[in-house]
């Protein structure tokens, strides 16, 4: 719990690759701490910024600005229930408070068990389909507090397992470069102008003159 | 419950939604409008000019929010300045968008073709598609589509097998509105906190991502080239009008029958049209009327029953004093409680705000909080002019609005004025005024007569008691 393991370390290090410069992978390598271990740690930004070539505090610096990124443990499960204006008007404030009585917490606060934290979050892009909620990035719409109740049930007996990876997991299916197929990625000073564009004003340089000369 | 384009002839982006496995690389050749992958062939056979030349003559506007010309922004690169850029905003995060996602989970291959067609044309060495961190589904649609693509040859070096390469990498955010504001994307991409750029000097075209040319492009926006390749400039500009020809989604919620994305003619179709037609909203929720609705983002001053038959047409909104922007439509009847639509609105922002600029950071808040203490019958007399200086802090002078005639009120138009970086600020105050200048006494009955706390109208809120008082 803390570091990246052997497998992660790998993994980081081919993300790192994807990006001309590497400080670009601090995001996605927060990311994958958080799969890793829940939440991000701060041996794990220690990790990151070894791999990424700044400080731990500037690590720090970046993921304490977005709200993905937990420093502290989160449930297994984040309910995140929306109630911003489209939600609002269909009776996000009401789902909210339900859900609040029905897991005992605020919003912002962790289950006993750990199995739960729920967040009161802006739009999360499900507007038509309110009220509306996601748990781990996962959407869930027009919730009525029946099917609220019933959906945490169904989660505390492991009945959505397959389809909810726990709090850390965003997306199951990962892009992979093989690395014959990488077209051409080099910090920003080695790149030249591409070749297609280059052929094409060579062309255009070619053809011109002649024209010129025609007419 | 409908959803997408109205008759088949109107689909260009979204003609593979009801098509099962159109996200795959097999569906996206075999279904739609046009025949996927192939017109990147067609664009390969082209001059980068030529296919730039296209998307300028079809005057394919942005669709991100400030309805840019894409070929007249990829013409700002300065030539000769290598390498080139190409950054996909897919951050959509404006309360009341969700075009973006949809696009991406149900036809990742169209939004990763239009991408080779822009890289082909601008000269890109690298693409970066940047997807909202809380849209899981979109990530592995688009992750799944990318490795599928780069084993077809489709995508990375030599593709198909000419001298055209370009590495298209998937890369997730991790939640904040402000980051879908092209230079705070840069910022985040390059690793920092989202916060915006000053512009100038840093107009991404200019100085982008690592201080390099850089064309930041919506998803909507890029996922319109491949149709556009295979059909032509003329038969793009064949719905629409002159200015904003083509079609563009728009997301309609809110107090409709029937809610949904759905791929309207720009400029033509007009907000009745949307609300009440069938095919789309379905007309407002049984036995009620329309109070306001926001025609483009919550960063859109409000509309009212007087606006209804204004076209989507950006420069026609823009001079009535809104702004279609993102095309997110939010209804609401006349049980909303301006005043705490206002507020939700505003609070929204004073959560986003990334504290760069002090006019917003210090501004959202107290906006926020007086707001906040007016809903709760805390109201003074002096707070509705507290209010407006505050958001004239953010945004001095006349802030763009809808026309009134009952009230005198005549439009002004948008943008509005701002003492901040970016718009952020600035939109917060749209709610605002809207809210003051139409519904003065909803706030003011709320200051004097302060037991008259309102109640949600929503359907099925549970009996008000105690919640969670006493929990950690």
């Amino acid at each position: 719990m803390a570091r990246f393991s052997a497998a992660n370390e790998q993994l980081a290090r081919s993300i790192v690759s994807r990006y001309p410069l590497p400080k670009s992978a601090t995001i996605p390598l927060c990311h994958l701490a958080q799969e890793q271990d829940g939440h991000l740690t701060d041996d794990a930004m220690g990790h990151i910024a070894e791999l990424v070539g700044c400080t731990a505090a500037e690590v720090l610096g970046t993921a304490s600005f977005y709200e993905m990124f937990k420093r502290h443990e989160t449930g297994t499960y984040c309910v995140n229930v929306c109630t911003n204006i489209s939600c609002l008007l269909l009776g996000g404030e009401e789902l909210l408070e339900h859900a609040e009585q029905k897991l005992g917490v605020r919003p912002g606060g962790t289950t006993a068990d750990g199995m739960f934290t729920l967040e009161d979050v802006e739009c999360i892009a499900a507007c038509t389909e309110a009220p509306a909620l996601q748990v781990n990035y996962r959407y869930f719409h027009q919730i009525t507090t029946d099917e609220f109740d019933q959906l945490v049930d169904d989660l505390r007996a492991g009945k959505l397992a397959d389809e909810i990876p726990p709090h850390g997991t965003l997306g199951k299916v990962r892009q992979e470069i093989p690395a014959d197929k990488v077209a051409n990625i080099t910090p920003p000073e080695q790149q030249t102008e591409p070749v297609w564009i280059a052929r094409h004003r060579l062309a255009a340089e070619a053809a011109a003159p002649a024209e010129g000369g025609e007419s | 419950m409908p959803e997408g384009a109205a008759t088949p002839e109107l689909a260009r982006v979204t003609s593979r939604w009801a098509v099962d496995g159109s996200h795959t690389i097999d569906g996206y050749r075999s279904s739609g409008s046009y025949a996927g992958y192939e017109s990147i062939k067609a664009a390969l056979d082209m001059t980068p000019d030529q296919v730039s030349g296209l998307v300028k003559d079809a005057t394919v506007l942005g669709r991100g929010g400030a309805g840019f010309p894409a070929g007249v922004k990829w013409g700002f690169c300065p030539p000769g300045v290598w390498p080139r850029y190409l950054v996909v905003n897919g951050d959509e995060s404006e309360p009341g968008t969700y075009k973006d996602r949809i696009l991406m989970e149900r036809d990742p291959h169209q939004l990763i073709e239009g991408c080779l067609i822009a890289a082909y044309a601008i000269g890109v060495a690298q693409v970066f598609l940047y997807v909202r961190g809380e849209m899981a589904h979109a990530q592995e649609r688009i992750a799944a589509a990318l490795n599928e693509a780069y084993a077809a040859g489709l995508v990375g070096k030599n593709i198909l097998g000419t001298d055209f390469s370009v590495d298209i990498v998937l890369h997730w955010g991790a939640g904040a509105y402000i980051v879908g504001e092209e230079t705070a994307l840069i910022e985040s991409l390059e690793g920092n906190r989202g916060m915006p750029r000053l512009k100038p000097p840093f107009f991404p075209a200019a100085k982008g991502l690592y201080m390099a040319p850089t064309i930041v492009n919506n998803v909507e926006t890029l996922a319109n080239l491949p149709w556009l390749v295979a059909h032509g400039v003329d038969e793009y500009r064949s719905v629409g009008t002159e200015a904003s020809p083509g079609t563009r989604l728009i997301a309609l919620s809110g107090h409709v029958n029937t809610p949904g994305v759905f791929e309207v003619p720009q400029g033509t179709t007009t907000f009745r049209e949307l609300f009440e037609s069938e095919q789309y909203g379905g007309g407002i929720r049984d036995g009620h009327h329309l109070k306001m609705f926001i025609p483009g983002g919550a960063s859109a001053p409000w509309f009212f029953p007087e606006q209804v038959d204004l076209p989507l047409e950006g420069r026609v909104i823009g001079g009535e004093g809104s702004m279609l922007g993102s095309g997110a439509i939010v209804v609401m009847d006349e049980t909303t409680d301006a005043v705490k639509a206002c507020l939700r609105v505003v609070r929204f922002f004073a959560r986003e705000s990334c504290g760069k600029c002090a006019p917003c950071r210090e501004g959202t808040t107290w906006e926020e909080k007086i707001l906040q203490r007016i809903l709760d019958g805390h109201g003074r007399p002096s707070d509705l002019d507290l209010l407006l200086d505050v958001a004239d802090n953010i945004s001095p002078g006349p802030y763009p609005t809808a026309a009134h005639p009952d009230a005198g009120l005549e439009a002004v138009p948008f943008p509005p004025r701002q003492t901040t970086i970016c718009p952020l600020g600035p939109s917060s105050v749209a709610p605002i005024t809207s809210a003051i200048r139409r519904f003065r006494p909803e706030f003011e009955a709320k200051i004097t007569k302060r037991d008259s706390i309102p109640v949600s109208a929503a359907p099925a809120a549970p009996a008000p008691t105690p919640t969670a008082q006493g929990h950690h």
